[in-house]
C-alpha cells in the first residue's frame, strides 16, 4: 500500500495546479485595492488610472515577459481600443460594458491580423516594426478627422451609468471600482492562461526558442494566439481610459505611450503578473508626487529611478522583493 | 541624398555602440545632443568658429562616453536587453531634464559661418551645407569602416564582442578595447549631434525627439555594418525627400511604410547574412 | 422593528449633520475671510512643451507680483498642475483632483485643446470657472458656459491677414501649414479671407506635425512661383527647421515673401531663427513691441523676473490678462468667489492690456482681440515684430 503514496508533484498535472493556487499575498494585494476606496478617498482619480495601466502593462507583460516577444507599438491597440469605445459612445450607444467589450474584441481582431507579421520577426527588427505600425496608426487616426476628431481629439463621448445606476461621479468612485473590477477579472484570465499548458509553452518558446519547435510546438500558431488575446487585453484597457475620462485624443496611440508601458512594465518586473501593476503603481505615484513638488524636474526623478532600479534591483521591483523574500529565506534557514 | 547622409552621421556612432558592442544604447541621442549643446555654447559664449568646435566636440563626448562606459555601462554588458534599455532611457529621461536645468526649456541658435551658408552651383545650386555634410560623411565612412573593419584595432573590437573570454584568453584587453570603443561611438554621437543642429535644432528633448531616426536607420541597415547602415540611410533619406516632394499628402506615412516594409522583407536589414557561427 | 430603528438612527443623523451644518454656515462668513482664494493652475511644466509653461508661470507671477497677492483680504493661492503635454486623461484626472481634493475656487491655464475639451464638461457639473488662457480652437468656449477664454483663436489672427495681403497686391499665395487641427483651420480660413478679396491659392501642403526636414516642401513652393507662401507652424523647433529651409533654398531671395500667423516668429525664440526671419510679414494680437505703457511696464516687469530671458511672447500675455479677469472677478464681490457672479463679471470684461484692448463677447465667452500685421525688423541688434496696421475688435469667426 506504501507504494502509492505519490512523492509531491509527480506529475506535470500537479505542479501546474500547484503553481496556479492562489498565495496569501495575492488575496492580501486585491483586498488592499479595496482599501484604497476608504484610505485614500482624495486619491480615486489617481487609483482608477493606475488600475487602467496596470491592465495595460500586464497586457504586454503576457507578451514580453511570457511569450518573450518585445514590443514598442502596443499602445496600438491600447489607443485602437480606446478610439472603438469613444466612437460607439459618440454616435448613441453609451452603454460602458458593451462598449468595452466591442473595443476589446476589435482590437484583438487588429492583433489577429497584424500577427502573422509578428511570427515572422524578432529583435531589433521587431521593435521597429512594432513601432512603425503604431505610428502609421497614429497618423492614419490623424487624418481621418472626421471619425476620430484628428488633432482636437474626439468630443461628444457620453457614458451612461453602469447597469442604469452607478454614474461616474466627480470623486472618482464608479470609475474606480469599474476600473478595479475589469482589472481584477482580466487578471484571473491572464493568471489562467500562464498557469495552462498552453501558458507554458510560451515560457518554453521564450526561453528557448531554437527548442521549442524541436519538442512539436508550432511557435507560429501561439504566437497568433497570444498576441490576439494580448491585443484584446490592451484595447480594453484603452476603453477604460476612453470611458473614464469621456474623451480621446490622440495621444492615446503616440509613440510615447508604447514607450511609457514598456518601463512601467520593466520597472515593476516582467513574466510576473503583478509586475506590471506594481510597476504602473510606482511610477505613477512617483510621477504625481514628483510633478507637484518639481513640475519643471521631474523627469531627473524619473530617471535616476529608472537607472537605480536596473543597477540595484536588476528584474524590476518584482525581481529585487524576490532576491530580498529568498536571502531571508535563506538567512531565517542558515539560522535554524 | 544630403538628408540621408544628416541620418547616418547621427546614427554611425549608434551603429558603433549598439551593432558592434551589442549593447541597446538609446541613450544615443543624450551623446549627441551635449555635442550639440557643446557646439553651440562655445560658439554663442566663446566665440568659437562652428568647425573649431567638432574636434572637440568628439574629444569631450568621448571622455563623458567613457566616463560613463567606466562607471555604468560596463556592469550591463552581460545583462538582458530589457535591463539595457530601460537604464539608457533613465539615462535619456535625466539628460533632458540635466540639459533644461542648465540651458533652459527653449531652441538653441546656432550660427554657422557665412560660407557654409552660401550656395554653389553646380548644375543645379546646392547649399554649401549640405555639401560640406556630404564630403564629412564620406570621409567618416571611410575612416570608420577602415578604422574598425581593416585593423589590428578592429579585429580585437570583434573578436572580443563575439567572445570576450576567448579574446582575453589571446592576450587582448577586452575591458579597454570596450572602452576606447564606446569613447568613439559616444564620441561620433556628439560629433552627429553638432553637425545636426544647424537642421534639426536644438532643444532638451532632442535626445528623446529624434531616438526614432536613429534606431530606424540602424534596424533598416543591420547591426554592426558601417557601409550598409549609410545605405540605408541615404535609402531612407532620398524616400522622406522624395516623397514630401512628390506626395506630399502622405509626406508620413513614407518613411515608416518603407521601414516596416524593408524589415518584414529583410528582418536583418541590409547587411550581408552571415554564416551561422 | 428593524426599519423604524434604522429610520429613527437617520434621522438622528441627519439633524446632527444638520446642525453642524448650520454652525459651519455661521462662520463660514468669518471664515472667508481668511482662507485663501485657491486657483488650480493648468500647464505642461515638464516635457516637449515646457517652454510654454515657463511663458505662462511667468504671465501668471508677473501679474501677482505687479497687483499684489490678495483680494478683498484675502490670499491667492496659486496650485500648480503639470499636464505633461498633450493629455487630456492625465488634465482631467488632475482637474479633479484640484476640485474635489484641493477644492479650488477655479481652474485656469491649460495650453492644449484636447486637455481643455476633457475638463469641460467638470466645469459644469462643480460648477467652477475654467480661465483658458491658450487653447486656440474655436469649439472650445462652446464646451461649458463656465469658460472663459482669454486668449484668441487662429481664425481670428489669420482672417485678417488674407484679406490685408489680398489687398496689397499679393495675387498667388501658396499655403504651408502643419498637418494637425490648428493648421487645418489656418489653411480653410486664410483661404477664405484671401479668395473671398480677390487672392488666388495656386498650392496647398500640409506638412506632418513632427517634421525635421522642410527643404522638398520648399523646394515644390519655388518651383509653383507664387507671390508669397502663407505659413502656419507651431512656434518652437518647427519654425526653426522652416527658417533653415528657406535659407538653403533661398527662398527669400527669389522674392517669395512669408506671410505667417504669429506663431513663425514668435517673440520668445525668433532670435533662434536667425536674420532670415527678417522682412517676414505676420499677423497677431501680440507683439513684444508692441508700443504702450501697459505693455511697457509688462515687459519691464516680466524682464526683471527672467533677467536670463525667454522675452515674453502671447503665451505669458494670454496668462497675465486670465489672471486680470480672475482678480477683477473677484474684487468685483469683495473677495467673495460666487462661480456664476465671476463668470457673469469676466463676460463682460474690458481691459487695456499689454497686447492692446482686449474684451471678452459676453454672448461667447471668447476673446474680442484687434489684431495687428506686422514685419519683423532689426532694432538694436534684436528681431522684432514691428506692427504697421491693425484690424480693431476681431471676433472669433470660428463660430
Amino acid at each position: 500500500m506504501f507504494a502509492f503514496a505519490k512523492p509531491a508533484l509527480a506529475t506535470p498535472a500537479d505542479r501546474l495546479i500547484a503553481a496556479a493556487r492562489w498565495r496569501w499575498y495575492e488575496t492580501a494585494f486585491w483586498l488592499g485595492t479595496l482599501l484604497v476606496l476608504f484610505a485614500f478617498p482624495g486619491y480615486l482619480q489617481l487609483a482608477s488610472q493606475i488600475a487602467i495601466v496596470g491592465l495595460f502593462a500586464l497586457s504586454l507583460d503576457l507578451l514580453m515577459g511570457y511569450a518573450g516577444i518585445i514590443s514598442l507599438g502596443h499602445a496600438a491597440f491600447f489607443g485602437f481600443g480606446a478610439y472603438v469605445a469613444g466612437i460607439i459612445a459618440k454616435y448613441g450607444w453609451g452603454e460602458p460594458l458593451s462598449g468595452m467589450v466591442i473595443a476589446g474584441l476589435s482590437a484583438g481582431l487588429l492583433g489577429l491580423i497584424v500577427s502573422p507579421i509578428i511570427t515572422r520577426l524578432h529583435g531589433i527588427a521587431l521593435l521597429m516594426v512594432t513601432m512603425g505600425l503604431c505610428v502609421l496608426l497614429f497618423e492614419a487616426a490623424n487624418r481621418a478627422v472626421w471619425l476620430t476628431g484628428g488633432d482636437d481629439g474626439l468630443q461628444g463621448v457620453e457614458i451612461w451609468p453602469i447597469f442604469g445606476t452607478f454614474t461616474f461621479d466627480l470623486l472618482g468612485r464608479t470609475a474606480y471600482l469599474y476600473a478595479l473590477i475589469v482589472l481584477f477579472l482580466m487578471f484571473l484570465v491572464a493568471r489562467r492562461i500562464v498557469h495552462s499548458p498552453f501558458g507554458l509553452s510560451l515560457q518554453a518558446m521564450r526561453d528557448n526558442p531554437r527548442r521549442a519547435p524541436a519538442i512539436g510546438t508550432d511557435m507560429g500558431e501561439r504566437v497568433r494566439i497570444v498576441y490576439t488575446i494580448s491585443a484584446a487585453m490592451a484595447g480594453v484597457a484603452g476603453a477604460l481610459i476612453a470611458q473614464t475620462t469621456q474623451f480621446v485624443a490622440l495621444e492615446v496611440l503616440s509613440f510615447q505611450r508604447s514607450a511609457e508601458i514598456m518601463i512601467i512594465l520593466i520597472l515593476g518586473g516582467t513574466g510576473r503578473l503583478f509586475g506590471g501593476l506594481i510597476g504602473a503603481a510606482v511610477f505613477m505615484i512617483a510621477r504625481d508626487q514628483l510633478a507637484t513638488s518639481y513640475p519643471q524636474y521631474w523627469y531627473l526623478g524619473i530617471g535616476a529611478l529608472l537607472v537605480a532600479v536596473v543597477m540595484f534591483a536588476r528584474g524590476g521591483v518584482m525581481g529585487g522583493f524576490d532576491r530580498l523574500v529568498r536571502w531571508w529565506r535563506a538567512r531565517a534557514g542558515a539560522g535554524r | 541624398m544630403v538628408y540621408g547622409v544628416l541620418l547616418f552621421l547621427m546614427a554611425v556612432g549608434l551603429s558603433v555602440t549598439m551593432g558592434l558592442m551589442g549593447f541597446v544604447n538609446l541613450a544615443h541621442g543624450a551623446f549627441a545632443m551635449l555635442g550639440g549643446y557643446i557646439a553651440a555654447t562655445l560658439m554663442a559664449k566663446a566665440g568659437w568658429p562652428f568647425l573649431g568646435t567638432l574636434p572637440l566636440v568628439f574629444l569631450v563626448v568621448g571622455l563623458v562616453g567613457v566616463l560613463f562606459e567606466r562607471t555604468l555601462y560596463r556592469r550591463l554588458y552581460g545583462a538582458g536587453e530589457l535591463d539595457q534599455v530601460l537604464f539608457t532611457i533613465g539615462l535619456v529621461f535625466m539628460a533632458v531634464a540635466a540639459a533644461t536645468l542648465v540651458w533652459g526649456p527653449l531652441q538653441q541658435a546656432v550660427r554657422l559661418p557665412p560660407f557654409l551658408l552660401e550656395r554653389i552651383k553646380f548644375g543645379i545650386d546646392l547649399p554649401a551645407y549640405r555639401l560640406f555634410l556630404l564630403v564629412v560623411g564620406g570621409v567618416l565612412t571611410v575612416v570608420v569602416v577602415l578604422g574598425l573593419e581593416r585593423t589590428r584595432f578592429g579585429a580585437q573590437v570583434r573578436a572580443a564582442v563575439d567572445n570576450p573570454r576567448m579574446a582575453t584568453g589571446l592576450g587582448i584587453n577586452v575591458e579597454v578595447v570596450f572602452a576606447v570603443t564606446f569613447a568613439i561611438g559616444s564620441g561620433l554621437a556628439g560629433l552627429g549631434g553638432a553637425l545636426s543642429v544647424q537642421i534639426l535644432g536644438l532643444d532638451p528633448t532632442f535626445a528623446l525627439k529624434h531616438l526614432v531616426y536613429f534606431l530606424l536607420v540602424v534596424s533598416v541597415g543591420g547591426l554592426g555594418s558601417i557601409p550598409s547602415t549609410l545605405g540605408a540611410a541615404v535609402l531612407l533619406g532620398l524616400c522622406d525627400v522624395a516623397g514630401k516632394y512628390y506626395v506630399p499628402q502622405v509626406g508620413a506615412f513614407i518613411l515608416y511604410t518603407v521601414m516596416v516594409g524593408i524589415l518584414i522583407w529583410r528582418p536583418q536589414g541590409f547587411k550581408p547574412a552571415k554564416r551561422a557561427r | 422593528m428593524r426599519v423604524t430603528m434604522l429610520s429613527n438612527r437617520l434621522k438622528r443623523w441627519t439633524l446632527r449633520f444638520g446642525a453642524a451644518a448650520v454652525a459651519l454656515a455661521g462662520t463660514a462668513g468669518l471664515a472667508m475671510a481668511q482662507e485663501p482664494i485657491k486657483i488650480g493652475l493648468l500647464l505642461p511644466y515638464s516635457g516637449p512643451f515646457a517652454d510654454l509653461a515657463v511663458q505662462m508661470d511667468g504671465g501668471v507671477q508677473v501679474y501677482m507680483k505687479q497687483f499684489g497677492d490678495t483680494i478683498g483680504g484675502r490670499k491667492v493661492e496659486i496650485l500648480k498642475r503639470d499636464t505633461t503635454g498633450i493629455a487630456p486623461d492625465t488634465a482631467k484626472r488632475l482637474a479633479q483632483e484640484l476640485i474635489v481634493r484641493d477644492k479650488v475656487d477655479l481652474l485656469a491655464g491649460v495650453v492644449f485643446t484636447p486637455n481643455a475639451l476633457a475638463i469641460a464638461p467638470l466645469t459644469v457639473e462643480a460648477k467652477k470657472p475654467f480661465v483658458i488662457m491658450n487653447a486656440a480652437t474655436s469649439i472650445v468656449t462652446t464646451k461649458s458656459p463656465y469658460i472663459v477664454r482669454v486668449s484668441f483663436t487662429l481664425p481670428q489672427v489669420v482672417s485678417p491677414l488674407g484679406t490685408w495681403a489680398a489687398k496689397n497686391g499679393f495675387k498667388k499665395v501658396y499655403s504651408l501649414v502643419s498637418d494637425y487641427g490648428p493648421g487645418h483651420d489656418s489653411e480653410i480660413f486664410f483661404k477664405k479671407s484671401f479668395t473671398a478679396a480677390g487672392g488666388e491659392i495656386v498650392g496647398e501642403v500640409r506638412v506632418p506635425p513632427k517634421n525635421p526636414e522642410f527643404t522638398p516642401y520648399i523646394q515644390r513652393i519655388k518651383d509653383a512661383k507664387p507671390d508669397a507662401v502663407f505659413v502656419f507652424l507651431p512656434a518652437g523647433e518647427q519654425t526653426v527647421s522652416f527658417y533653415k529651409g528657406v535659407t538653403e533654398r533661398g527662398l527669400v531671395k527669389d522674392g517669395i515673401k512669408i506671410l505667417a500667423s504669429g506663431d513663425l516668429t514668435e517673440d520668445g525664440q525668433i532670435e533662434a531663427t536667425g536674420d532670415i526671419a527678417l522682412g517676414t510679414i505676420t499677423s497677431g494680437h501680440y507683439s513684444y513691441a508692441h508700443k504702450s505703457p501697459e505693455n511697457e511696464a509688462f515687459v519691464k516687469a516680466f524682464e526683471a523676473a527672467f533677467p536670463k530671458g525667454p522675452r515674453p511672447n502671447f503665451f505669458a500675455v494670454g496668462a497675465y490678462d486670465g489672471m486680470g479677469a480672475i482678480y477683477g472677478a473677484i474684487k468685483a464681490q469683495n473677495g467673495q468667489t460666487d462661480p456664476d457672479k465671476m463668470v457673469e463679471f469676466m463676460k463682460n470684461y474690458k481691459v487695456m492690456s499689454p497686447r492692446g484692448p482686449l474684451e471678452i463677447d459676453p454672448e461667447t465667452r471668447d476673446a474680442v482681440n484687434t489684431i495687428y500685421i506686422r514685419k519683423v525688423e532689426k532694432h538694436g541688434g534684436k528681431l522684432l515684430n514691428i506692427e504697421f496696421d491693425s484690424v480693431a475688435k476681431v471676433k472669433d469667426p470660428g463660430k
